[in-house]
């Protein structure tokens, strides 16, 4: 069974008369474990993509499997239920809360499927010392460099153990030193055996990936294969 | 929703009022001037449905009370053939009640003397009250030792009295009082028993009879038979004025008529009105009805209640548009973390209860120091303006539930309008 599965997977937006296509009859397969990049210019439709892919947003047309479910026939309570417990968001501005310390953060998603706090507390820990925080459990995120806070980040999307990780430029704010240590992260759990989806600009990122997605004007145009073993 | 889901959202609620000190004091104003002035205006009324009470309890709801007062002066002058000025109900008046109340339960007549007592070398200004064997049915009265007036003393018009606690311990100190005799104006009488009033702890304004009658430094009543007074002491009292001496007869300074219940009160109360103006010529006694004492409480009550009430109504209210503004602020200004946990796996739900715990929070805290503020306003109105007043638990119950109630009032709006954001929406805003 794979983890993804779009059938004719569109997005548009009403603009005044005209129809704006973001999406356009997407179809797209993703087995498990594995990494793949997307790249295209700006405006070519990959964040739209990424929130119809973490269900952020609901598609126009179209049908969307994630796991076994369908997720485009969806209510609101039901895809805030699959975002906290299938989906892993990683963001560009690492979208940390900035009231709350490094372990609080990475309890959010928790707390919200209702994980006992002894429990959600002590699995906090385990992923902050995975992403290599395990000294800064209590400083809060404006204590933190770019490389650290988008580490808390990781470890926050990893909190309920997702079917799948989304990032959208991970790196894009970082310098290459930081950059390079959050791609070591995510080839570290791609080889844990986790599914990936990374947006990005940046082809030395993408070519970490098995499979780089190239779309133009909300259309797959092509697709290279890495040829790395799984 | 268990504890640890209410302490964490409570915690964070905190967490951001906390940040936002000075603007969360500020936005509670309204809501502590509220609660304030709940707090008082139900202590007040209160205090006087309480006063009202303990009136009533110490007159008696089904009880009737005709005092004799003194006439206007110019109907005395006009008098001028007779020195002597004579007024007030008459032992006539209590027959003719006997004979044409039907609800009457019992009619006490009341004569009150202001006298000296002595004992031994100790001399005491006392009050005489001359009445009737069945007084206590209308008094309350406790009798602590010996006994009250009988039917006996009454009919062969014995020389008994009975004395009040306060007055026997001063008169007679550590000599049993029961058995002893006092002497009032010449003549003896003995002690046969000691009583206490009911209501005396209630304060000192325990006078069945119009104050006025109650000269300052009087250390106590002696009850006698009023057949007893009436030989002993006569009706007449001559007062030494500045125009020359005053002669006054007087028959009864009171009369209580004591009914089945309350609701008989009323009409005993206009066929009492009627029978006594077809007697007595002059306006020469004064019919009260305990009854209607509760009545003026209930205006007291009422007035402070529109007052207060209207000032609390309208400061819960302003403070809880400002509530609301300033919440509404706070989810604009938090509208990317909204984005954030919503893209995180929050409900709707979950940041309803977020946002509107948050200002729960705000005005419960609001409350709080309404409540002690308002707290201290009745001890004020007590001090100065010689008002009873009485906070009762169930006020501040109150008071807390409105204050939460505002919250949540106020909070759901800006609470909802945070839920329905758009996440991606949300997670673009800077
Ligand atoms: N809410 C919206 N309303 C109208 N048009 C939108 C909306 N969101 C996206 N679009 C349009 O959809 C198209 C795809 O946008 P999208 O954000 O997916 O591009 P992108 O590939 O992520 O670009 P970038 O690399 O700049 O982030 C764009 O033409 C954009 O203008
Ligand atoms: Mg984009």
């Amino acid at each position: 069974m794979s983890i993804v599965r779009t059938e004719k997977l569109g997005k548009s937006y009403q603009m005044g008369l005209v129809q704006l296509h973001a999406l356009r009859d997407f179809d797209l397969t993703i087995e498990p474990g594995q990494y793949v990049a997307i790249m295209g210019p700006s405006g070519s439709g990959k964040s739209t993509l990424l929130n119809l892919l973490g269900c952020l947003d609901q598609p126009t047309t179209g049908r969307y499997f994630l796991g076994d479910e369908d997720v485009s026939q969806m209510d609101d309570d039901q895809l805030s239920y699959i975002r906290g417990m299938k989906i892993g968001f990683i963001f560009q501005s690492y979208n940390l809360i900035a009231q709350l310390n490094v372990i609080e953060n990475i309890e959010v998603p928790m707390f919200y499927q209702g994980i006992r706090e002894k429990q959600s507390l002590r699995r906090a820990r385990e992923l902050a010392e995975l992403v290599g925080l395990g000294e800064r459990l209590t400083h809060r995120p404006t204590e933190l460099s770019g490389g650290q806070q988008q580490r808390v980040a990781i470890a926050r999307a990893l909190g309920n153990d997702p079917l799948l990780l989304l990032a959208d430029e991970p790196t894009g704010n970082l310098d290459t030193q930081s950059g390079t240590e959050i791609l070591h992260i995510l080839d570290l759990l791609h080889q844990r055996g986790k599914t990936l989806i990374v947006i990005t600009h940046d082809p030395q990122v993408a070519a970490r990936a098995q499979r780089v997605i190239h779309l133009l004007d909300g259309c797959i145009h092509h697709e290279e294969n890495n040829g790395r073993q799984t | 929703m268990n504890w640890f889901r209410i302490k964490s959202i409570l915690k964070l609620g905190g967490k951001s009022l906390w940040m936002h000190r000075l603007r969360s004091m500020l936005t509670t104003l309204g809501i502590i001037f509220g609660v304030c002035s709940v707090v008082a205006m139900l202590a007040i009324g209160e205090g006087a449905s309480r006063q009202a009470q303990q009136q009533i309890e110490r007159l008696g709801s089904t009880n009737l009370i005709i005092n004799t007062v003194k006439p206007p002066d110019e109907q005395v002058a006009s008098g001028t053939t007779s020195r002597m000025n004579e007024y007030g109900l008459t032992y006539t008046d209590a027959e003719r009640f006997y004979a044409t109340l039907p609800t009457a339960q019992v009619i006490v007549p009341l004569r009150q003397i202001s006298q000296e007592a002595w004992y031994r070398n100790r001399k005491l200004a006392i009050e005489v009250i001359g009445t009737v064997p069945w007084y206590p049915e209308i008094a309350s009265l406790h009798i602590l030792r010996g006994r009250f007036l009988t039917a006996m003393d009454m009919n062969y018009q014995q020389a008994v009295c009975v004395v009040d606690r306060h007055l026997a311990k001063q008169l007679f100190v550590f000599d049993d009082p029961i058995g002893q005799d006092i002497k009032i104006k010449g003549d003896y009488y003995r002690v046969v028993g000691v009583v206490s009033a009911a209501a005396e702890s209630a304060g000192p304004a325990d006078q069945p009879v119009s104050s006025s009658s109650a000269a300052g430094g009087v250390a106590g009543r002696i009850y006698i038979p009023i057949t007893t007074v009436k030989i002993r002491f006569g009706e007449i009292k001559i007062q030494m004025g500045g125009s020359g001496a005053q002669i006054e007869k007087v028959q009864l300074q009171q009369i209580t008529v004591k009914v089945q219940s309350s609701d008989q009160v009323l009409v005993t109360r206009e066929i009492i009105s009627r029978l006594l103006s077809k007697f007595h010529k002059k306006q020469d006694y004064q019919i009260v009805v305990p009854l209607e004492l509760l009545r003026e409480a209930a205006r007291t009550k009422r007035i402070f209640s529109i007052v207060l009430g209207s000032i609390a109504a309208i400061s819960l209210l302003v403070g809880g548009i400002g509530i609301m503004n300033i919440m509404l602020a706070t989810v604009n200004e938090r509208t990317r973390e909204i984005g954030i946990r919503r893209a995180l796996g929050a409900r709707k739900k979950d940041i309803i209860v977020q946002f509107l715990s948050e200002t729960v929070l705000l005005t419960l805290m609001g409350g709080v120091l309404g409540i002690v503020l308002g707290s201290i306003i009745p001890y004020l109105v007590t001090y100065f303006g010689d008002m009873p007043t009485v906070i009762t638990g169930s006020s501040l119950i109150l008071a807390f539930g409105i204050s939460g109630a505002i919250g949540i009032a106020f909070g759901l709006y800006p609470a909802y309008r945070a839920a329905n954001m758009d996440p991606i929406e949300s997670l673009r805003h800077e």
